[in-house]
């Protein structure tokens, strides 16, 4: 059983706009699964539908086996959401929303207070149970949201651009506390703009554009079709200019930083032997965090050229 | 699925947000209505005489307290659910397995709580200027809840729809209020001239208002089963609508 299944999904707003043209996409349990696209691509429509926001046109979704037309309570059980932006009441109290979510999912007050504390603990958040909401900063904000979708123990968690607009430091927090929650179980979906976040955390991916999945694939499959990986040398010795050595792409982006664009069937020991012979000594290496980036530029592209 | 626990988050949430802002929802109509019963029916009113066999302070009283109902029980669903809706989170609920007749049922009873409230509240001014001795306290305590779960459901309706915070103002200010004064609650339709006795029986807040003069102090300008049935008729009538308005999701989904 899959923990997501959508299949032949399409929506046209009333606008006459088709949001998706039959989308068929697959989780399994415990994926943590990045679903990406530029925007007006259909995501948000996408996690609309899931979370039954967003009246759908047709096709079906179903959660954990429960579909969401003919057993909607049960599909919608399973469901934590962490929406794009700030949805709660901003002059509830942090404990309030968590608590309250709990209590519209049946959730009996004893066990309901339990899972607030655990959840607002996990989300580092406890000291902040009775501060009335618009008084936290955004990182924490996004945090009580992530609180909320979880008060419930779900078994799917949809993060809808989690860290949008939060400094690297929680960013980097929020990494980390969304992979404990996947290693504890949960399927997460992530949509992100960060590539790089969807590269680090991801074990599948899906990428959508104009209403349509264009790539639905392992994360380590679809970087092994780079075929040129870029790093970064730091140098001993500041250089005048790039060296050339054949097969390479040199650019010099300061005095002792080279960018080397690096063919896989080249590989890096042909780059040393040169660098060595040209008497460059390179004090450190450090491999540039944009592969998703290109595949995902060259994927939007081509597809989308293809459709036109 | 257990509904009740959520029907019950819904209510408990709805009550602490209106006993939250008690300056803003308790305080205000005790002091109106002490006015308006030290202005019309102590200042006024002792130069009126009676009204159908009752003082006009006893006859003024069932009024008053029910367009505080009406106006409050509307108020409380309207600016609430807008609210909910303005900040999105009502998506908190459409995201959880809380079916249509759940957030109905709960965003009502908040309105009805608040409504009957500020009755009670209303009621007990009213005994700083009058002794009215209860004639049938059933009719009384029936109609006025059916009249605050009436117009919370109004509220409800005005609340989906409405698409800026003008909207939930306009028709508790153009509709609302002039309905109720001319509901009869400062006079009988009977002192009017035929045309405007005919014209004031369209009103349906004039029947709420009868029904409940009636259960409190035993005069009525109208036949009680009809103000009931009538009034029961137009909460059936908007029940179906607003569930309608949540299965399509007007107003609160794309």
């Amino acid at each position: 059983m899959n923990a997501l299944s959508i299949s032949n999904l399409k929506k046209t707003y009333n606008n006459g706009f088709e949001a998706l043209k039959g989308i068929d996409l697959e989780v399994k349990p415990g994926d943590f699964f990045a679903l990406l696209g530029p925007n007006g691509a259909g995501k948000s429509t996408t996690i609309g539908i899931i979370s039954s926001l967003v009246n759908q046109s047709s096709g079906s979704v179903s959660i954990f086996g429960h579909d969401l037309k003919t057993e909607r309570s049960l599909a919608k059980s399973c469901l934590g959401l962490v929406p794009q932006e700030v949805n709660f009441n901003q002059f509830d109290t942090v404990k309030s929303i968590v608590f309250n979510q709990a209590g519209y999912y049946g959730t009996p007050r004893k066990l309901a207070l339990q899972r607030t504390e655990h959840c607002l603990k996990q989300m580092d958040l406890w000291d902040k149970r009775d501060t009335i909401s618009r008084r936290l900063s955004g990182g924490m904000k996004r945090r009580v949201m992530i609180a909320r979708a979880m008060v419930h123990a779900p078994k799917l968690l949809i993060l809808d651009e989690p860290t949008a607009g939060v400094d690297i430091e929680i960013r980097r927090s929020m990494w980390k506390m969304m992979e404990e929650v996947n290693q504890q179980g949960t399927t997460i979906i992530l949509t992100t703009h960060y590539l790089e976040e969807a590269e680090s955390l991801c074990r599948n991916i899906a990428i959508i554009d104009q209403g349509r999945i264009v790539e639905n694939t392992d994360m380590a499959s679809l970087l092994a079709r780079l075929h040129v990986d870029h790093f970064v040398l730091d140098l001993a010795e500041p250089l005048a200019q790039a060296p050339v050595i054949a097969g390479y792409q040199i650019e010099r982006i300061a005095d002792k930083v080279l960018d080397v664009a690096v063919p896989k069937e080249i590989g890096l020991n042909y780059l040393f032997n040169q660098l060595s012979e040209k008497n460059i000594k390179v004090l450190s290496l450090k491999n540039k965090s944009n592969r998703l980036e290109q595949l995902f530029m060259s994927l939007i592209d081509t597809k989308s050229a293809g459709n036109k | 699925m257990n509904y009740s626990i959520a029907f019950r988050t819904i209510v408990t949430k709805e009550i602490f947000r209106f006993v939250r802002i008690w300056p803003q929802t308790l305080l205000p109509p005790a002091i109106t209505t002490a006015l308006y019963f030290l202005i019309f029916g102590k200042l006024i009113g002792g130069r009126i005489g009676e009204i159908n066999g009752a003082t006009y302070m006893d006859y003024i009283v069932p009024g008053i307290i029910l367009m505080s109902v009406i106006s409050h029980s509307y108020a409380n669903v309207v600016s609430s659910f807008y609210s909910t809706k303005f900040q999105r989170n009502i998506e908190e609920l459409l995201v959880a397995p809380v079916p249509n007749w759940v957030i109905l049922s709960g965003y009502v009873s908040g309105g009805i709580i608040r409504g009957l409230l500020v009755g009670t509240v209303v009621a007990l001014i009213s005994l700083l200027f009058s002794d009215i001795e209860v004639k049938n306290p059933y009719v009384a305590l029936s109609i006025m809840i059916l009249t605050a779960t009436l117009f919370s459901l109004a509220g409800f309706i005005n609340a989906v729809l409405a698409e800026s915070f003008d909207d939930i103002s306009i028709i508790p200010n153009f509709i609302l209020t002039p309905l109720s004064y001319l509901g009869g609650v400062f006079y009988s339709v009977k002192m009017l001239p035929d045309i405007w006795q005919s014209i004031s029986l369209g009103n349906p807040i004039l029947y709420m208002i009868n029904a409940f003069r009636y259960g409190l102090i035993g005069v009525t300008d109208v036949d009680i089963q009809l103000a009931f049935i009538m009034t029961i008729a137009f909460i059936l009538v908007l029940t179906l609508l607003s569930l309608y308005l949540l299965y399509k999701g007007i107003g609160i989904k794309n």
